[in-house]
């Protein structure tokens, strides 16, 4: 009998870029998932296929040279392998660069886990002269051998054989199987086991030789491993006569244990090579070391990179954007079945339930979803850099200069898409540091993101400078976005030095060799992180939401004024009647309730009709529906035509009348919101603030402005114009309202305003992506402080430094 | 000598590392153990990291950590 209906899990474990997501791909096909490791922001991707009658699950592990306990990814494949003890593990091998791919089978090996060897990238090898003799190859290490080429497919069927066949063998002995560590080391060794052995407890879940070599090589993990599982003293006098042993050794072979063991499984891999590689070409000059003389020039080098970057940015910004901004009315329309279940018979107001759904944690899910073709479009470029292998070449060439400032040439990415330069995005900066192994210079460029020129600060500098530097706009917009790198240069630098804690990993970077990137692999890569991101974004969003909502919601304006805005209601309502007349055909058709379903009914095919634009054949299709399903109504709408042209007189005067009374009663929704954000609890909140703010020269409308755009800053101009009165959305009126309302205002207000808004807080999104990327609700709520402090301060200065220069 | 000091496009053999910890680890991991020959393909375009072909395979590193690394030439 086969396995039967027991399933196998199987863990693919592997160096950096030996294929193993791509070998993952080929075993199971479609059919998989992707999530992020518990606790941690490292991917989990696992998947299942069906083999005879089993089910055989697959997980994916990080990829890690080796298996120490000294980084998050090693410390996750190890775990995985013993804790979740997975019936077997594959071993993806790169054959064109065996001898370091074997140094990591050598410790899977010792794990006694049964193993199978994926010999991968064979065609390379080939293609490099190496002849490789997998039979002796698995004699050499008592494991089955499949050589794969996993990016064409090739070796799927006798991989998945070998693994149900391993998994299979009862007569499995993995501990036959021993490296020499020598004469030095082996009698410690061998001393270590036994004792290890006696505990019978720890040997049912961890070999007892992988464990007395971890423990020599001083591994941290090991060592709690072992005080975890005695549970009286004997564990503690273990370490310590280990710890011992490392004394001795040192001080007999002038060097530590962990420098032997390394050399002799690096001599052992040699040795192998020897018996079963062979090679008939000589080390020719590969193509990646043609390219890399190129692009790895000390002129050539930055030249190229610079325009590399220039068209990443570009694309990811100017197309990205484009796609977001054509997908956006659809994603808009998602929301529309939710909202419509609310139907307010109050033409003021919206319930409470209603503005709660709609405004809040609809048009939460909105705004995010709006990044969502931008993010597919930078994963898409950012797996092309990283399967091509020039996104090494980047941190390469930049870590000199990032280095300095407590950042990682791998920054380069996150902050050029966070808008170093101009105009990016903080939420695709924030996901692109994922590619950062150092998790403390990640941590500190996540810190910086909102100090990037977002997009959404663009239109709020434009209206400034218009207004206060018109005469040199350019050279005002560049100074902006150079005082805000400098500001986040600096602000790196002190937070890596006194705040931010974290694994820094060593900067040993490798160079992969170049990959021409499959297309379908950077698909399924962008959209494996496309929806992750979704997942795990959706679960924060509603919370945060809700929060922000509240606070600009209440708590309302009292019933005082609610009774006013009626009675104008009324009034509006009354004005609507006596323009009608009573002999107006359509009088009757808007009476009572009638009055709210026409006006429904008018919104919709407004909204309609843009959206169809100039497209003649539509719209003609268009009127035709609307007139079918209500003809008074679409006469009406349609200001008094049919939707053949022809005019009717009565209908016509009563548009005339409705557009009218529709302006009053969306002018009245307008004051009565905006009255309600300046009491809300933000709004009561930035007007207290106005003595402190005044130092840098703000009042309270701008106060409001700031706390209240908080939740959506891309609205920043927006709650400008709605608090100094102006049409909503124009930013000349906007400008020419500011200048009317602020006479007083100067230059060094100006300055004052676009450095506290360079150094603007982030948005809700951005913020909840910090929350899921640092996994702390403490640095979210850090990352939305700090921005407005020292913001304040600066502006603070700028503004007094210019009263005293007039 | 340490490999630091090593010019661009010479070949050199590890003698011994002068490191602690996470940093020591790694570079054993990647196949700095005594005997290897390594040598240095290029300095970055601002002299640090620099490159290195080691075991076949091309791997950048830090003049800060190479100055732990002890070689010798033959
Ligand atoms: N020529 C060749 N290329 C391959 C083969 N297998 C994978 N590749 C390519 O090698 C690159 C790396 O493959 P991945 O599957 O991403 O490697 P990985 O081990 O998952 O890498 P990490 O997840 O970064 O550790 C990709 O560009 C693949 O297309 C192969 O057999 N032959
Ligand atoms: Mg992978």
């Amino acid at each position: 009998m086969k396995h039967g209906h027991r399933d196998i899990l199987v863990g693919l474990a592997g160096q950096p870029n030996s294929g193993k997501s791509t070998i993952f791909n080929m075993l199971t096909g479609a059919r998989q998932h992707v999530a992020n490791f518990p606790g941690v922001t490292v991917e989990k991707k696992w998947g299942d296929y069906r083999y005879d009658d089993g089910k055989i699950e697959v997980v994916d592990l990080p990829g890690t040279y080796s298996l120490t306990s000294y980084t998050q990814e090693e410390r996750i494949a190890r775990d995985f392998i013993l804790l979740e003890q997975p019936e077997i593990v594959v071993v993806v091998i790169d054959a064109s660069n065996l001898e370091r791919n074997l140094y990591l089978a050598f410790q899977l090996r010792e794990m006694d886990i049964p193993l199978v060897l994926c010999l991968n990238m064979m065609d390379v090898a080939r293609r490099r002269g190496f002849k490789i003799d997998t039979q002796r190859l698995s004699a050499a290490l008592d494991v089955p051998v499949v050589p794969t080429v996993g990016k064409r497919g090739k070796g799927r069927a006798e991989l998945k054989r070998a693994i149900v066949e391993t998994c299979e063998r009862t007569d499995h002995h993995p501990a036959q199987w021993r490296m020499d560590y020598g004469g030095g080391l082996e009698p410690i060794l061998v001393r270590l086991e036994t004792q290890l052995r006696s505990r019978e407890h720890l040997m049912e879940d961890f070999s007892a030789r992988w464990l007395a070599v971890k423990l020599m090589e001083n591994d941290a993990e090991a060592r709690r491993i072992l005080l975890h599982h005695t549970h009286d003293e004997t564990g503690q006098q273990l370490c310590d006569s280990v710890d011992r042993l490392r004394r001795e050794f040192v001080e007999e072979h002038g060097k530590s244990p962990e420098k032997i063991i390394a050399a002799r499984r690096y001599r052992t891999a040699a040795r192998i090579m020897d018996d079963c590689v062979s090679r008939d070409k000589a080390d020719r000059r590969t193509l990646t070391d043609k390219i890399d003389a190129v692009v790895l020039h000390r002129l050539a080098g930055p030249i190229i990179l610079a325009a590399v970057l220039f068209g990443f940015y570009e694309i990811t910004m100017g197309l990205g954007t484009k796609l977001a901004n054509w997908c956006f009315p659809y994603t808009q329309r998602l929301g529309e079945p939710i909202a419509g279940l609310f139907t307010s018979s109050d033409l003021l107001r919206d319930g409470i339930f209603q503005s709660l759904v709609t405004d809040g944690i609809i048009g939460g899910v909105i705004a995010i979803l709006y990044y969502l073709p931008i993010f597919f479009v930078l994963f898409a470029l950012l797996a092309i850099f990283e399967d091509s292998g020039y996104m090494a070449r980047i941190a390469f060439i930049l870590d000199r200069l990032l280095r300095g400032f407590g950042l990682h040439g791998q920054s380069t990415l996150p902050m050029l898409l966070g808008g170093v330069i101009v105009g990016g995005c903080a939420i695709p900066g924030i996901m692109a540091t994922r590619a950062m192994k150092d998790q403390k210079a990640r941590l500190t460029t996540i810190l910086i993101m909102p100090l990037m020129n977002c997009m959404a600060k663009i239109p709020f500098y434009i209206l400034i400078v218009g207004i206060f530097f018109a005469s040199h706009k350019g050279l005002a917009l560049y100074s902006v976005s150079v005082f805000s790198f400098i500001v986040a240069l600096l602000v790196a630098k002190v937070f890596s030095r006194h705040l931010v804690r974290g694994e820094t990993a060593p900067f040993v970077l490798e160079l992969p060799a170049y990959h021409l990137p499959t297309v379908g692999g950077v698909l399924r890569r962008a959209i494996e992180r496309v929806w992750l991101f979704l997942r795990k974004i959706l679960t924060v969003v509603v919370a945060v939401m809700i929060l922000v909502w509240f606070f600009v919601t209440f708590p309302g304006i009292g019933t005082k004024r609610e009774v006013q805005y009626d009675l104008r209601m009324v009034s509006a309502r009354d004005t609507l009647v006596k323009k009608l007349g009573t002999d107006n055909r359509y009088a009757g058709a808007l009476q009572g309730n009638n009055l709210i379903e026409y006006l429904r009914f008018q919104q919709r095919y407004k909204e309609e009709k843009l959206a169809v634009g100039d497209n003649n054949s539509e719209l003609r299709r268009l009127t035709r529906t609307f007139e079918s399903q209500n003809r008074e109504f679409f006469l009406l709408a349609n200001r008094g035509r049919d939707a053949e042209g022809k005019i009717d007189r009565d209908a016509g005067k009563a548009a005339r009348a409705l557009r009218k009374f529709a302006g009053t009663v969306k002018k009245l929704k307008f004051k009565r919101r905006k009255e309600m954000v300046r009491d809300s609890y933000a709004g009561r909140f930035g007007r207290s603030l106005e003595p402190v703010t005044q130092l840098a020269g703000f009042n309270w409308r701008m106060n409001i402005a700031i706390t209240s755009s908080f939740a959506a800053k891309e609205n920043l101009v927006g709650t400008l114009g709605t608090i100094y009165s102006a049409e909503e959305g124009r930013s000349g009126e906007v400008g020419k309202s500011i200048r009317a309302a602020e006479t007083d205002w100067t230059k060094r207000h100006a300055v004052a305003i676009l450095i506290f808004v360079a150094l603007f807080p982030p948005c809700i999104p951005t913020l909840i992506m910090v929350k899921s990327e640092t996994g702390s609700y403490r640095w979210m709520f850090f990352t939305a402080v700090y921005p407005i402090i020292l913001g304040f301060i600066l502006a603070a200065i700028a503004f007094q430094i210019g009263a005293i220069f007039g | 000598m340490t490999l630091d000091e090593v010019p661009a496009g010479q070949e050199v053999t590890v003698v011994d590392l002068h490191l602690e910890g996470a940093e020591m680890q790694r570079l054993l991991d990647m196949g700095f153990v005594d005997g290897t020959r390594v040598k240095v393909v290029r300095n970055a375009p601002l002299k640090d990291p620099i490159d290195i072909k080691i075991k076949g395979y091309l791997v950048a590193i830090r003049r800060n950590e190479a100055k732990g690394i002890e070689v010798k030439t033959e």
